[in-house]
């Protein structure tokens, strides 16, 4: 069951295609990571998704249904700027967006209070916003995506401008809502927060999608067949037919084994010339290194064509 | 609707509730009573010092009689003007006048002389003018041995009692022409002021929405629609409150500095020694004569006229401004090009209200009133002056398409402009923008 699908969304900008084509699918309570390089059209997509915008043509269904203005109160979307109004107090302002978002103002004050309790800041419901730090103005930001108790979880650059103990925070917290069965889509250029958290992703460059699929299963797709080995002893000779010799420090060495022979091989080898070895470890792309490749490599290929 | 009516309800009570709004409702009525204290203190000022003038009547015309005034006292003296003029620093008098003897008594002119080191001053010439005319046209009356009647019969006065042909039963009075005239004026004024001071007010929150990013979580639960006219509705009806408030406060704090100083416009004229007296039951004449025409303006039609008016010309331009602000950044200069085709329109029909209120039926007037971009402010102003019911129900016909109109255009502004940042905006994008789909 997919909580979120897009069918073939198309979306324009006066002559700049925004979103070319695009589709995908957000299994329901997966963290699925939607990644491109800036101006890539990850906003345009999400504004699509939250209902800001409409599509030109395609289709987007939650869960089973095409997406329709009912939905809003299903799905809680924080921007990557954020924004409150400074003027106003705390809880009043969270009072306002939850009821925006459906909840009735006796909801509405129940949820907020528990998440004040979550992290601790009962005092400042009657607090200004401008009189919050940075920080803090992140927190409510948080609670006000959250409060409402969305199915699905729109999160663009979350962690932007955040200090790393508000990171783990909000981190812990995403964890917690994953747990609890909770769909989210983060939104990011930033790849090593995508491969700790995400299961996820699709590739988007130029409005296009180019790589879709599990985070695991891509890395696999892209693996170079590249090994650690930590070892002492004399290395012998290795043949190229059998492996090639990337990188060797006398302690540490790197080799891309070559197509018709095995990492079981190569170990069987190296353990018969009387090496010992240490460890060893299979080296996989990290998504960044793939996700460069893969962004030059279409980028040249508009530019050959 | 719910979702609309929580933004109306945010928008209006956030601005209710800040101290710069309540100050400036409150203290605009005091400014108003301060205003009035102080202007009349300045035409009632007299010198504090009692000044004593003394009379040389050669010719007996005062006949020894004179009325003193507040600070201000006579003395008849029978020495010779040489010998006081000699001596008048010694006696401290403010001044010596001078009356010569009446030659000719056929003369309209008769010069009196005035001795003192002091300027003769603007309050202290026309009272003793006044009083030496007085006294000599009594002289006169009497060396002449004329009768005092006849010379009242003389004593004309010429009215004009206008009569409407048209509408026997509802006689037009003859102050109705100034009553509404001013009427007509006020009201314009007070929507020109509305359109401008709360459609810029709309605009400045917009573009604060924009700038502090906001807008993208609020459309996210709200259409933008819904939060464009949320505000327009919130902000309309802060001004409303305003207006209402201020009509109630204004006369309130006018007739409380009327009691506790004692102040009445008669008295404020009286002050003023270049108006003419009048006389009270004259005056009160007059007032009751105000109030009945006031009172015979058709209120019942013009109040919920100025009503349709003041939202039919509001929504229109709050709209405009917000669609203007959406599509700016937060440098409002840069924006000036954007207001500027709003307010031109705006400082026209203020232009053209105050020519209208001249002369209400004129081809201007007319016109003007049926153009939906004049007439909020321009027919409120000819409405005193009972336009034609065709043209009154064409203009509000008018009126109300073209703000929906507007509206509906503005919207379509708004809801790319908001989410459109770092851009330069011309007119031209404006109208590209309209036709961009959803």
């Amino acid at each position: 069951m997919n909580i979120l699908t897009l069918e073939d969304v198309v979306k324009q900008y006066d002559k700049h295609t925004a979103v070319d084509h695009v589709s995908f699918a957000v299994p329901e309570g997966s963290i699925f990571g939607l990644l491109g390089p800036n101006g890539a059209g990850k906003t345009s997509l999400i504004r699509i998704i939250t209902t800001i915008t409409r599509a030109d043509s395609g289709k987007v269904f939650l869960g089973n249904e095409p997406l329709n203005s009912n939905h809003p109160s299903q799905i809680g979307y924080m921007p990557e700027e954020r924004g409150l109004y400074k003027k106003m107090k705390v809880g009043d302002h969270l009072m306002y967006l939850a009821q925006l978002k459906g909840l009735r103002k006796k909801e509405a004050k129940a949820a907020i209070e528990v998440w004040f309790e979550k992290f601790d800041i009962q005092d400042w419901w009657n607090k200004k916003v401008q009189e919050l730090s940075k920080g803090m103005q992140q927190k409510i930001q948080f609670i006000s995506t959250v409060v409402h108790g969305p199915r699905l979880l729109i999160l663009d650059e979350p962690f932007s401008g955040l200090d790393p103990i508000n990171t783990n925070i909000i981190k812990d917290e995403i964890d917690l809502m994953h747990q609890q069965g909770i769909s989210i889509i983060f939104s990011t250029h930033r790849m090593e927060q995508v491969e700790e958290i995400c299961e996820n992703i699709v590739l988007i460059n130029k409005g296009r999608n180019i790589l879709e699929g599990g985070v695991k299963a891509i890395k696999n797709q892209f693996k170079e067949n590249l090994f650690e080995i930590a070892y002492v002893g004399q290395l012998p000779e290795i043949n190229s037919s059998q492996a090639t010799i990337v990188q060797n420090n006398g302690r540490e060495l790197v080799v891309r084994i070559a197509e018709g022979s095995s990492s079981d091989a190569l170990l069987r080898f190296l353990l018969d010339r009387g090496i010992h070895i240490r460890s060893f470890r299979e080296i996989l792309p990290s998504l960044n290194e793939i996700f460069i490749r893969q962004v030059e490599e279409k980028n040249q290929q508009t530019l050959v064509v | 609707m719910n979702k609309l009516w929580l933004i109306i309800q945010r928008e209006y009570l956030t601005r209710v509730r800040r101290r710069s709004f309540i100050l400036a409702t409150l203290l605009t009525p005091l400014a108003f009573g301060l205003f009035f204290v102080v202007v009349y203190f300045i035409f009632s000022y007299e010198g504090n010092d009692a000044r004593q003038i003394v009379i040389v009547d050669e010719g007996n015309i005062l006949n020894r009689s004179i009325s003193d005034d507040k600070n201000l006292y006579f003395k008849f003296v029978d020495t010779d003007l040489q010998v006081l003029l000699d001596n008048f620093e010694e006696m401290h008098y403010e001044g010596v006048v001078y009356l010569p003897k009446v030659h000719d008594v056929m003369d309209p002119n008769f010069t009196i002389h005035y001795y003192s080191n002091n300027k003769l001053t603007l309050d202290l010439e026309p009272r003793i003018r006044e009083r030496v005319r007085k006294s000599l046209y009594q002289y006169k009356v009497d060396q002449l041995q004329l009768d005092p009647k006849a010379l009242k019969a003389l004593d004309i006065k010429v009215d004009i009692d206008p009569h409407s042909i048209k509408e026997t039963e509802n006689e037009t009075g003859k102050l109705a022409g100034q009553i509404a005239t001013i009427f007509g004026f006020m009201m314009g004024i007070v929507m020109y002021f509305t359109v401008f001071i709360y459609g810029m007010m709309v605009m400045r929150s917009v573009m604060e929405e924009k700038t502090s990013r906001i807008v993208e979580v609020m459309i996210s639960s709200v259409r933008p629609f819904q939060l464009m006219m949320g505000k327009i509705i919130g902000v309309g009806a802060v001004g409303l409150t305003q207006v209402a408030i201020w009509a109630i406060l204004i006369p309130l704090i006018l007739i409380i500095v009327n009691l506790a100083f004692g102040i009445d416009p008669q008295q404020l004229e009286a002050a003023n020694p270049t108006a003419t007296q009048m006389d009270p039951a004259e005056a009160e004449a007059m007032f009751v004569q105000v109030m009945a025409e006031i009172n015979r303006l058709n209120w019942w039609a013009m109040l919920p006229l100025f009503l349709l008016y003041f939202l039919g010309g509001y929504f229109m331009y709050a709209s405009m401004f917000a669609a203007v602000g959406s599509a700016m950044g937060d440098d409002l200069g840069e924006g000036q090009a954007l207001t500027l085709p709003i307010t031109i329109p705006v400082l026209l029909a203020f232009y053209i209200m105050i020519a209208v209120v001249e002369s209400p039926n004129s081809s201007l007037g007319v016109w003007s009133s049926l153009f939906p971009l004049f007439s909020p402010i321009v027919m409120p102003a000819r409405l005193a002056f009972d336009p034609p019911v065709w043209q009154v129900v064409l203009s509000i016909t008018f009126l109300l398409a073209t703000s929906i109109f507007f509206v509906w255009l503005s919207g379509r502004i708004y809801r790319v402009g908001i989410l459109m940042y770092g851009k330069k905006v011309s007119m031209r994008e404006l109208g590209k923008w309209l036709f961009y789909r959803g």
